[in-house]
C-alpha cells in the first residue's frame, strides 16, 4: 500500500484519531517543562552535540576500543552486516546454548531485522516484555507506532478488549489492573527464558559497557536473569567514556518524556564475574551496519547522532496527524522519513522526505541538533538527481525557474495568472475549485488575488506621480 | 552605497515576493509606507521575481541556485533588504550560503546580503527601532507564529511589541501559536488531506482564541488559514497580512 492510501486509512480511521488527539501536545508539554527547569539546557545539548558528531569522525576506532574492552570483560562482540546476518548470529547463539524462550527487552533494531520472525521460524519463541511492546506482539505481532511508545495509537479499552480475548479474562478498565494482569503472565517467562536480549541505548568504549535506559524494569530481569545475554544495537551507538554517557543521560530522559532521569538506568558490563552473586553466564553483542557504515563522511552522517529519544515525532505536526504506521517501516516522524530512504531505499520511500512542511520544529527540539528539515530536503534532492520525481513535476519546475529567471516574461506570466484565476472565482473573493491544483481546492477555499500585480501598479503609481 | 533623498536614514530594498505581487499587492504597499514611516527610503528593484525556495525546497537546487544569483545582483547595493515574509526572508538568511558552498565568490556575497536581510517586523523593531506605526485597527487580533519567520529568523516578540504599541488592539494569545498551519509550499497540494488535518487545528486554536483577526507574516500561511476558514463556514474571522494591520489598510487594494 502506498504512503498517501495509508495516511487517508488513518485519517478516516476515528478510534486512531481519537487516541491521536488525546496523546498529542503530551510529550512536548511534558520535554518543554523538563526543559525550563533545568540550568543550562542549551550548553547540555550542545554538548552531547559534538560527543555525538566526534565519535562519527572516527567510529572505526571507538568500535575496536570497544570491542577490545569488551572482550577483555568476558564477552563476545559480533558484527553484522545487516539485519539478516544480525538473525543468523543471534539464532547461531541461541542454538550453541540449547536455547528455547528468548525474553526481549525493547529494540528497535530488532525490528529493523526482523528478528521476532526469523526466530520463531528458527523454532526459539520470543517473548516481548516491555508492555507496549507485549501488547502488540499478543496483537498478532503489530508493529511499533513510536520508538519509545510504541503503543501510543492504541486506548486503554483497546487493550482491555485485547487481554481479555488472548488472556481469556474478565475485561478490566483500571490501567493498574491491565499492568497487573501483564506482569502476571511475564514474570514466569522471565523465570523461565534461556536467553535475555536487549537492545542497548549507548555502549561505552572506555569500559565495554552497554547501558539500557527503561522505565519498567523489564530490561534488567531480560539481562540478568537468563544464562545468556545479547545486546542487539546499531554500530553508532557507542560513546567515549562514561562522563560522555552521563552527559547523554541528562538529555536523552529530557528529551523523549521531559523524565529527569528514566527509573531504570543499567549498565551491563561482562558476564557473570566470580563472586558475583547474579548475572548471565554468557554475554554478547551484536552489532549491527544495516547501511549506516555508508552514511559515514557524506550528506546524511548527522543523522547518525540520534540517540532515539523520539522528540522530533512528538513535536511533528504530519506525525501527530497520521501516525506512527503511516510511515510504513520502522521508524516514524521526522528521523523515519530519514531513515528509512536511507537504509530502505531512496526509491522505496519517495513520499516521506516530500511529506513534511519542513516546519522545522524537530530539529529545534532535536537533543543532538539534527538538522532533519534540511536532511529531508537534501532527500529531495538526490531524488531529482536520480530522475525519481514524476516529469510534469520537473517540467514545471523548471519552467517556473525559467520563466522566474527573465523578468519581462515573468511580468506577463503573472498578469494572466491574475485573470486566471480572477476568472476561476467569477467575481467572488474565493475560488472553491481550481482544476491546475485540485488538492488546494479539496481542503480549502483558494482567496482570489486582486485585480492587478503589485508590479503593475506600483509601475502605474510612479508614472503618475513622475507627470 | 547610497543614502537616499535627504534627511532619509538610507535606502531599504523590498523585496515583495512572487505570492505578493501576485495575490495581495496592498502587502506590499504596506510594506512601503511601513518603511518611509521609519524614516528610510525604500526601493524597489523591477528586475525582481522570486527568490528561488519552491526550487529549493523541491530539490531542484539548479534552479535555486540560478533564481538566487538574480536577487544577490539586485539587491547587494543595499545597506538594508526587507521582505513581508518570514519564509522569503529566511531563504535569503539562511539558505542562500548553503546553495554556494562550492562557490567561493557567490558565497561571499550570498552571505553579505544574509547578514543584512531582514523580516519585515524584525527589521521595523531591531533596525528602526520603530515604536508606534502609522495603522488604526481596533478590535481583538491574535498573531499566528509562520514557522520559517519564528524557527529560522527568531520572528516573535517584533509583531507583538508593534501590536501593543498600538492602543486599539487587544492581543490575545491562541493555544500552540507557534505550530505550523499546515501550508509547507508544494506540501499543501501534494499532501491535501495532511495538510487539512492540520490547518482545521490551526483554525480550532484561531477560535479558541476568541480574537475577532488573526495576523501574521507569510502570505502562503494566509492563505491557507483564510482558504480553511472559509470552506468551513468561518466568514467572519479577518486573516490580516501583519504588514497591512500595521500600516492601517487593510482593505484597500493598491495603497
Amino acid at each position: 500500500m502506498y504512503f498517501v492510501d495509508r495516511v487517508r486509512q488513518r485519517l478516516d480511521d476515528t478510534e486512531l484519531q481519537r487516541n491521536l488527539k488525546r496523546t498529542r501536545g503530551r510529550n512536548a508539554a511534558s520535554r518543554a517543562a523538563a526543559v525550563a527547569a533545568f540550568t543550562d539546557f542549551d550548553a547540555v545539548r550542545t554538548r552531547a552535540t559534538e560527543i555525538r558528531a566526534s565519535v562519527l569522525r572516527d567510529l572505526d576506532i571507538w568500535l575496536e576500543r570497544f570491542e577490545q574492552k569488551a572482550a577483555e570483560t568476558g564477552a563476545t562482540v559480533l558484527w553484522a552486516r545487516d539485519g539478516d546476518e544480525a538473525c543468523r548470529l543471534i539464532i547461531d547463539i541461541a542454538r550453541r546454548h540449547g536455547v528455547r524462550t528468548v525474553v526481549k527487552s525493547k529494540s528497535m533494531v530488532s525490528e529493523e531485522a526482523g528478528l521476532n520472525a526469523a526466530l520463531e521460524q528458527a523454532g526459539i519463541r520470543p517473548v516481548e516484555t516491555d508492555l507496549g511492546e507485549y501488547i502488540l506482539q499478543i496483537n498478532d505481532n503489530e508493529a511499533p507506532s513510536h520508538i519509545i511508545m510504541p503503543v501510543i495509537h492504541k486506548s486503554k479499552e483497546q487493550v482491555s478488549e485485547l487481554f481479555a480475548r488472548v488472556h481469556g479474562t474478565a475485561p478490566k478498565t483500571d490501567i493498574e489492573d491491565l499492568t497487573r494482569e501483564a506482569r502476571e503472565k511475564l514474570r514466569p517467562e522471565f523465570l523461565g527464558a534461556d536467553m535475555g536480549l536487549s537492545g542497548g541505548n549507548f555502549l561505552i568504549a572506555e569500559t565495554g559497557s552497554v547501558a539500557i535506559v527503561t522505565n519498567e524494569g523489564n530490561g534488567r530481569l531480560c539481562t540478568t536473569m537468563p544464562r545468556v545475554h545479547v545486546a542487539l544495537t546499531g554500530i553508532e551507538k557507542v560513546v567515549p567514556t562514561l562522563d560522555d554517557l552521563s552527559t547523554l543521560l541528562r538529555i536523552l530522559p529530557r528529551s523523549a518524556t521531559g523524565q529527569a532521569i528514566t527509573n531504570y538506568v543499567s549498565l551491563l558490563t561482562g558476564p557473570k564475574q566470580a563472586g558475583d552473586p547474579d548475572g548471565p553466564e554468557h554475554m554478547y553483542f551484536v552489532l549491527v551496519d544495516g547501511g549506516r557504515a555508508d552514511l559515514l563522511g557524506g550528506d546524511f552522517e548527522s543523522m547518525l547522532r540520534c540517540i532515539r529519544c523520539g522528540a522530533c515525532m512528538n513535536h511533528c505536526p504530519v506525525y501527530q496527524t497520521v501516525g506512527g504506521h503511516s510511515y510504513g517501516w520502522v521508524y516514524p516522524g521526522p528521523m523515519g522519513s530519514v531513515l528509512t530512504p536511507l537504509y530502505q531505499g531512496l526509491d522505496q520511500a519517495l513520499d516521506l522526505p516530500q511529506a513534511a512542511t519542513l516546519c522545522n520544529q524537530c530539529s529545534v527540539v532535536c537533543p543532538v541538533s539534527i538538522p532533519l528539515p534540511e536532511l529531508m530536503r537534501k532527500l529531495r534532492e538526490k531524488q531529482v538527481e536520480r530522475g525519481l520525481r514524476p516529469w510534469s513535476e520537473r517540467l514545471g519546475m523548471r519552467l517556473w525557474a525559467w520563466v522566474a529567471a527573465r523578468p519581462w516574461l515573468y511580468a506577463i506570466g503573472s498578469r494572466i495568472a491574475v485573470r486566471y484565476l480572477r476568472w476561476l472565482a467569477e467575481g467572488r473573493d474565493r475560488i472553491q475549485v481550481m482544476g491546475v491544483a485540485p488538492g488546494w481546492t479539496s481542503q480549502r477555499d483558494f482567496p482570489a488575488p486582486a485585480e492587478r500585480t503589485f508590479r503593475d501598479l506600483y509601475a502605474a503609481q510612479r508614472r503618475g506621480g513622475r507627470r | 552605497m547610497s543614502a537616499g533623498a535627504p534627511g532619509s536614514r538610507g535606502e531599504v530594498g523590498l523585496f515583495v515576493t512572487c505570492l505578493v505581487d501576485l495575490m495581495r499587492p496592498s502587502v506590499a504597499f504596506a510594506a512601503l509606507k511601513l518603511i518611509e514611516a521609519a524614516g528610510y527610503t525604500a526601493v524597489v528593484p523591477e528586475s525582481q521575481t522570486c527568490c528561488g525556495q519552491p526550487g529549493y525546497n523541491s530539490g531542484d537546487t539548479g534552479a535555486a541556485r540560478m533564481l538566487a544569483r538574480k536577487l544577490i545582483a539586485e539587491f547587494e547595493r543595499f545597506p538594508h533588504v526587507v521582505a513581508p515574509s518570514g519564509s522569503c526572508a529566511g531563504t535569503v538568511r539562511t539558505h542562500y550560503p548553503d546553495l554556494f558552498a562550492d562557490e567561493p565568490e557567490w558565497r561571499a556575497r550570498a552571505e553579505a546580503l544574509a547578514a543584512k536581510t531582514f523580516e519585515l517586523t524584525q527589521f521595523l523593531v531591531d533596525v528602526a527601532c520603530v515604536t508606534e506605526v502609522p495603522g488604526d485597527f481596533t478590535g481583538s487580533v491574535t498573531y499566528h507564529d509562520s514557522c520559517s519567520g519564528l524557527r529560522e529568523l527568531g520572528v516573535k516578540r517584533q509583531p507583538r511589541a508593534l501590536l501593543d504599541s498600538m492602543p486599539g488592539v487587544r492581543r490575545i494569545e491562541m493555544p500552540d501559536c507557534e505550530e505550523c498551519c499546515g501550508f509547507g509550499g508544494l506540501f499543501s497540494i501534494k499532501y491535501p488531506d495532511i495538510s487539512g488535518a492540520i490547518v482545521q487545528r490551526k483554525c480550532d486554536s484561531i477560535h479558541g482564541s476568541g480574537a475577532c483577526a488573526v495576523a501574521l507574516g507569510d502570505l502562503g500561511c494566509m492563505m491557507n488559514i483564510e482558504g480553511r476558514l472559509r470552506r468551513t463556514g468561518d466568514e467572519f474571522t479577518r486573516v490580516i497580512h501583519i504588514a497591512e494591520l500595521l500600516a492601517g489598510m487593510p482593505d484597500e487594494a493598491g495603497g
